[in-house]
């Protein structure tokens, strides 16, 4: 085609041009400046009997489909695609009611416009992806940093103000689309400056320099001689838990003293912590247990021949059971590697059934400014107290948050609950949100909010537009009563 | 493409919701509930092949009907069929049927499958019906669809010849060369209706009046199968007489095809005012139009 401005779209066969500003055929993939982005219908959210998948596909439902009507109250107007009025201070687009056992229930429907806002990720590996600080990159523009570590994971911090408008217009540009593809579920390829190259998508297992990861350590080396000492205890002498934190050493240790395992003379590398807990033995890496260490002897020094013995047996593990080697010594006490006998591999085996599957998570976090509550109420205000009261409750696209304590309405959200491509963005840039506060029709009117722009559910139900999605049976019904136990 | 295609029940549990790319289908089925079901499965199996075959010969699709080229899919060919008879007369394109070809498709392997009392495919409000003896269809009409409230309402009965419904206007999702609002096809067949939807709104038309908003298909859509044809883009207030002028070209295209059996009766709208014709002999004396303000005569 001879138009240069005009794009492809490729979602689906018919593979549409669109000029700028334009849909193509189907009224739901437009040219956005240049790019192809999704225009959701709006996403109503039924409590249908889910089947723990966000859609119910007709031909997977159950064969007794029972033929069930849902009735209003089991349906839930999300935000996403409800459109925002950001920046003018006017009611929010939807603001519906439903009756929910008897009390009138109000769901505020906004798309909040967010640009203090970012992705935590949780990446669940020991493998070395960067120093604390250091910058992670996407398409090699920065776009957040590594934070602390937690227990058996990565933690990154992508986006924010700074990043999305804060840099340049690309490095802003290159921010929202990482946000937004891994707020989306999509897959996104990030480099941590000195450090390793990771694809991470939430709900799916990160892939560090090219290696998927499998599994999460069982625990530290130390932790994990602590648990495993008793099964280890007579069938071999000496056990090294190799691990880039802590690495353990059975002899050493106090869970090896109390079984009475006896000292074998053992040397190791790196920095003794306390009895049996290494640090340091060596770099942070992508080999056995987070380090960079291929043969495992290397962190050992020669062992002391006023205890070491030949036959001595060595296992050798990591955190995650993924390597192992066994040796025993020869007359020179020079460890040889030998097959691992039967009576071990059960233990090796152990260590890997206890480690959990390695995934990333996304949590989405952003604050709710004053516009975005001025569409709520005429004093915003008042709709913070209200969140904080717990008179309101908040979710974003049906899928529960977690409100920080403090001023102002901050939220964290798992991007796998809530429905697919939830997030838009706006080119500012900024990241479009779906966000919904939910109170008693009493409250709402007690806290100055727009009664008169409320609409009955039965208004909107209609399917002019509005895509619906079954919802998760893991999330709690955003209806459901909060100031009462749900279990009465 | 199976897998690609979404196909659900609305929260009715009733109506079922296809959606494939630039398809989107609400399909309802009346009768036993097994018979049901046996459509609905037909219908599901046999929707999620549809747009790939209408892509694989897109490009012959995208022409006007040539004796020498007859495309080779189920739905391609009824578009075909649909639209031939108005070429090289009228300018049409295969396109302007495909909405309605593909509800007379899936209506036809739903009945075939299964024995049901009525059912009816709505390919977003081009609408292929099935009628049992003595059943009947009330179908609403809208006229602008960008502000969707009925105005009036079409009944259609088993005895009637009326298979299909289709509504045409600039306003809706498609490109048209004409003025009217919406025009509303009654035809034996939804890709008949689709077809003589689409050439009557472009009927209802004043050529070379300032106040018309019109732009080459080609500069919004590059691939469009009007090519560099200007379609309507906005319409400015028209006098009394002007409107008139308007409705009576389309009026007088559409009762042209009724003796031809093309269409059934059709409802022309623009700014307010409505004209009907209706093939009296087939539907009986009794309007099938009737809007809120009473009956609207042919």
């Amino acid at each position: 085609m001879p138009d240069d401005d005009a794009i492809r779209c490729d979602a689906c066969p018919v593979l549409c041009y669109i000029k700028p500003g334009r849909l193509g055929s189907c009224d739901r993939y437009g040219n956005q400046d240049g790019k192809l982005v999704r225009i959701e219908p709006h996403v109503v959210l039924d409590r249908a009997k889910s089947r723990g998948e966000t859609i119910v596909p007709f031909l997977e439902r159950d064969r007794e489909w029972d033929g069930n009507i849902v009735s209003g109250q089991e349906t839930f107007v999300t935000a996403i695609g409800a459109g925002t009025t950001y920046p003018d201070y006017k009611p929010a687009p939807f603001i519906i009611s439903s009756e929910i056992k008897g009390v009138d229930m109000v769901t505020v429907v906004t798309e909040g416009i967010f640009s203090y806002c970012g992705v935590k990720l949780k990446i669940d590996t020991d493998r070395f992806l960067g120093s604390e600080q250091n910058t992670v990159r996407a398409q090699g523009e920065p776009v957040g940093h590594v934070t602390t570590s937690e227990y058996g994971s990565q933690m990154l911090s992508l986006g924010g103000v700074r990043h999305l408008t804060g840099g340049s217009r690309h490095e802003g540009t290159v921010t929202c689309q990482t946000l937004l593809d891994l707020s989306n579920g999509k897959s996104v390829e990030l480099a941590v400056d000195q450090g390793a190259t990771v694809v991470v998508q939430a709900g799916k297992p990160p892939v560090v320099d090219g290696l998927l990861e499998q599994r999460m350590r069982v625990g530290c080396g130390s932790a994990t001689i602590g648990m495993f000492a008793k099964q280890w205890f007579g069938k071999v002498d000496e056990v090294v838990v190799v691990d880039d934190h802590i690495t353990g050493v059975l002899s050493e240790h106090q869970a090896g003293k109390l079984l009475g395992v006896p000292e074998t003379g053992i040397k190791m590398k790196g920095r003794r912590s306390t009895p049996g807990r290494y640090f340091k033995v060596a770099e942070p890496g992508t080999a056995w247990g987070g380090t960079n260490i291929h043969d495992p002897l290397t962190i050992l020094a020669p062992f002391d021949p006023k205890e070491a013995w030949p036959g001595l047996r060595l296992l050798m593990v990591s955190t995650t059971g993924e390597h192992s080697a066994y040796f025993e010594l020869d007359e020179s006490l020079k460890p040889i590697q030998r097959e691992l006998p039967t009576a071990l591999q059960g233990s090796v085996a152990r260590i890997k059934e206890n480690c959990e599957p390695a995934l990333c998570t996304v949590l989405f976090m952003g604050g709710a400014g004053g516009s975005l509550r001025a569409g709520v109420t005429e004093n915003p205000v008042r709709l913070t107290r209200s969140v904080r009261d717990a008179l309101t409750r908040v979710t974003c696209g049906g899928a529960p948050v977690y409100l920080w304590p403090g001023g102002g309405i901050t939220f964290m959200v798992d991007v796998t609950r809530m429905p697919e491509n939830a997030f838009g963005y706006v080119p500012t840039p900024a990241l479009v949100a779906p966000i919904e506060f939910t109170l008693e029709l009493r409250d709402y009117a007690e806290l100055g909010g727009y009664v008169d722009h409320v609409r009955s559910l039965a208004s909107i139900n209609a399917d002019d537009g509005r895509r619906r999605v079954s919802a998760r049976q893991d999330n709690p019904w955003p209806l459901a009563p909060t100031k009462t136990s749900e279990t009465t | 493409m199976p897998g690609r295609a979404q196909i659900q029940f609305l929260p009715d549990g009733r109506r079922l919701h296809m959606n494939d790319g630039p398809i989107d289908l609400i399909v309802e089925a009346f009768g036993s509930p097994d018979q049901v079901r046996i459509a609905y499965d037909t219908a599901s199996a046999r929707f999620e092949h549809v747009l790939d075959e209408l892509c694989a010969e897109l490009t012959l699709l995208r022409r006007p009907p040539s004796g020498e080229e007859r495309p080779t899919g189920a739905v391609a060919q009824r578009m075909f069929d649909a639209v031939s008879r108005y070429y090289p007369q009228t300018f049409i394109t295969l396109m302007a049927a495909v909405a309605g070809a593909v509800a007379d498709e899936i209506l036809q392997v739903m009945t075939s499958a299964a024995t049901l009392e009525k059912a009816y495919v709505n390919d977003g409000g081009d609408i292929a019906i099935h009628l049992g003896p003595g059943q009947q269809f009330v179908v609403g009409m809208v006229e602008r669809p960008d502000r969707p409230s009925l105005f009036g309402t079409a009944t259609i009965s088993s005895d009637q010849p009326v298979r299909g419904i289709a509504t045409s206007g600039w306003r809706g999702r498609s490109f048209s060369l004409g003025i009217a609002d919406a025009v509303t096809v009654l035809a034996d067949a939804a890709s008949m209706a689709d077809a003589a939807a689409t050439l009557i709104a472009n009927a209802v038309d004043l050529p070379g009046h300032s106040g018309i908003e019109r732009v080459r298909a080609c500069d919004l859509a590059p691939d469009s199968d009007l090519g560099e044809r200007l379609v309507t883009q906005g319409v400015g207030p028209l006098t009394d007489k002007e409107m008139d002028t308007a409705l009576s070209a389309g009026e007088k295209f559409a009762r042209s095809l009724l003796p031809q059996g093309l269409i059934r009766a059709a409802a022309l709208h623009l700014q307010g005012q409505t004209r009907v014709v209706s093939d009296t002999l087939q539907l009986g004396t009794p309007p099938v139009f009737t809007t809120e303000k009473g009956l609207v005569h042919a």
